[in-house]
């Protein structure tokens, strides 16, 4: 699986042959899958990578991201001209609720896993509190009866994220890579098999078998690899406790477009936002000057692994703030022009989110993850989407700056990478 | 020789001639073809709770127990405990918490990981307590999901038969 797509990345550049690769960053995110140990050592031997220096990444869900920026890091600081960042999963190796018991020990074995350790079902405590802070206590705030305030809420909320599911489906029937592309309607996701109330399978990513390769480079090799180089002009990484119980209850940390008044009453992070999404995209925007992430990044592949933590992430990274997530998918902001949805979509195009489909509709093959929303980046920006996917529907027409975010656990490590045309 | 394994393209196929046989081929959707055995794992490990140990303890005796951050001006109380506190460093001392609190936030599996399958649907709630400053995930047990939301008052239950697990201890609505 490696093989071919790193056969299919040395394809696409002929000046580069492989002895010319100094060194690889090679991911993947569990051993129990395959339950082979040091699984990383035989992709490099497959690839006919050795001697050259190789480390394996593991970051939870973030471990493609983390490849990602591991790989960026060995050339940055001149260790290497160019390095390869090659990541693979194999999740079909046991059946679906084992693997996602395999994930859940990536919760508190103490005090998280032995309730029912079930990511789904954490996913869903916040979601639920996301709700509750941002559709109960504003646009139901005129109604009295606690219970039923609750209830509105919730089936708004669960709208709200059948529509997302449905732009990545969508998205993604345009898109050959992915694994899961549909032409899904709100109902379809509502009605889909209950996973974790209030989340639906379909509003849920799927486990699955995947790699992706990219590769990174100094400036005088890219410029000499190819003549459409995508510079990385910014990175950032952040964090947040093992345990969602333990989330502090403080203040918002902001970013350049903000104003502490914007929220005032609001605890943060608690469990119904992702700290370390936010501070991996104040990271990544301060090294890439960026100030206005909506009106300075053209789109962003973020870690949909639920249409809830996109919604989520939509706020972290400042696309809208905290509380108008919902707003800002009704509005139509993440949508694509041109596109079908089955309903409105008023400023489809302003900031596309997932044009490749992301995790709900690619799949979700961990370590392979972060890496392949940095491929479907990468050919946005040169304009090869075309090309690559032989269907242009998902080539943005002016793609000069995008952003991709690669997220672990219940947030507890989170990547944001900022992508740009190095070209006229 | 031996007949070669039957070949499947569906994974559920597969695992059941697995179960059935041993080996089988899987042909995947762009036509390669794998032979796959079964391979079985099973371990026991030895668990220590190490600093938390006093924790699992007390909920044998019925008590749920916090800690409290010793530094004057800091004092922070976690509702799940932590031997040094998160905000300053400073080392924890146990406290006891109360046995009633509310839902800061809730969810109904009706799926799980393979080791609680049997026991869906089951609920997960976070639990929040007068004057602590984190929370606490639990069990919530004697309610469905049409009687639960956010700020719904809550109260401990303890297993008489300690296993020593985070499962001794469940929440229920308050009475």
């Amino acid at each position: 699986m490696v093989k071919r797509a790193y056969d299919y990345a040395l394809k696409g550049i002929p000046n580069l042959t492989a002895d010319r690769i100094d060194g690889t960053r090679i991911s993947y995110f569990s051993d129990h899958f395959s339950r082979q140990l040091k699984a990383a050592s035989m992709v490099q031997d497959y690839l006919g990578m050795n001697p050259k220096g190789s480390v394996r990444i593991e970051w939870g869900g973030a471990t493609g991201g983390e490849c990602f920026q591991a790989a960026y890091e060995a050339v940055a600081s001149g260790r290497m001209d160019v390095c390869l960042a090659a990541g693979y999963e194999t999740m079909s190796r046991v059946a679906t609720w084992k693997g996602n018991e395999f994930i859940a020990l990536a919760s508190d074995t103490n005090f998280d896993f032995p309730l029912g350790g079930f990511y789904t079902g954490y996913y869903a405590l916040m979601v639920v509190r996301h709700i509750y802070e941002y559709l109960r206590l504003r646009r139901f705030a005129h109604i009295k009866d606690e219970r039923e305030a609750q209830r509105l809420a919730i089936a708004e909320g669960s709208r709200i994220m059948s529509m997302v599911s449905v732009k990545n489906h969508r998205n993604a029937l345009h898109n050959p890579y992915a694994q899961y592309p549909k032409r899904l309607t709100v109902d379809d996701v509502l009605r889909s098999e209950m996973i974790s109330y209030p989340l639906t399978r379909e509003q849920i990513c799927t486990m699955s078998d995947g790699a992706a390769v990219t590769v990174l480079c100094d400036e005088a090799r890219a410029r000499e690899f190819t003549d459409k180089p995508i510079r990385v002009t910014g990175v950032g990484c952040g964090t947040d406790t093992m345990r969602l119980a333990d989330r502090p209850f403080g203040k918002v940390p902001l970013l350049p477009h903000e104003k502490a008044s914007d929220y005032a009453d609001l605890p943060y992070p608690g469990v119904h936002s992702f700290r370390a999404g936010r501070a991996a995209g104040r990271e990544a925007y301060r090294m890439a000057g960026i100030t206005d992430p909506n009106r300075e990044l053209d789109f962003i592949e973020l870690h949909d692994a639920y249409a809830s933590s996109e919604i989520q992430t939509y706020e972290d990274l400042g696309l809208c703030r905290y509380g108008e997530g919902y707003s800002f998918v009704e509005r139509g902001d993440p949508f694509l022009k041109g596109i079908d949805y089955g309903f409105p979509t008023p400023r489809a195009g302003a900031i596309p989110v997932n044009p490749s489909g992301g995790l709900i509709a690619c799949g979700h093959p961990v370590g392979a993850t972060g890496l392949m929303q940095a491929v479907f980046a990468f050919w946005q920006l040169q304009g090869t989407v075309g090309k690559h996917f032989g269907d242009a529907k998902l080539q943005l027409p002016k793609a000069k700056r995008g952003a991709i975010h690669s997220h672990a656990g219940t947030g507890s490590s989170v990547t944001v990478s900022i992508l740009e045309r190095g070209f006229p | 020789m031996k007949a070669r394994p039957p070949t499947f393209t569906k994974f559920r196929d597969v695992q059941a001639e697995l179960d059935a046989s041993g080996a089988a081929i899987f042909r995947s959707g762009d036509g390669e073809e794998s032979l796959v055995i079964r391979y079985p794992y099973s371990i026991n490990y030895i668990h220590s709770y190490a600093e938390d140990s006093p924790f699992f303890l007390a909920l044998a005796d019925g008590k749920l127990k916090g800690s409290r951050c010793t530094k004057k001006g800091c004092g922070f109380v976690f509702g799940t405990p932590r031997g040094h506190c998160m905000v300053c460093g400073a080392a924890t001392e146990w406290i006891d918490l109360p046995n009633r609190g509310r839902l800061h936030s809730w969810t109904t599996c009706h799926f799980g990981s393979e080791a609680f399958l049997k026991e869906t649907p089951y609920n997960l709630a976070l639990v929040e307590f007068e004057g602590v400053g984190s929370l606490l995930l639990v069990r919530l047990k004697d309610a469905v999901e049409s009687d639960l939301f956010v700020g719904m008052p809550v109260e401990a239950r303890f297993d008489p038969n300690p296993k020593y697990s985070i499962t001794d201890v469940w929440f229920v609505p308050a009475r």
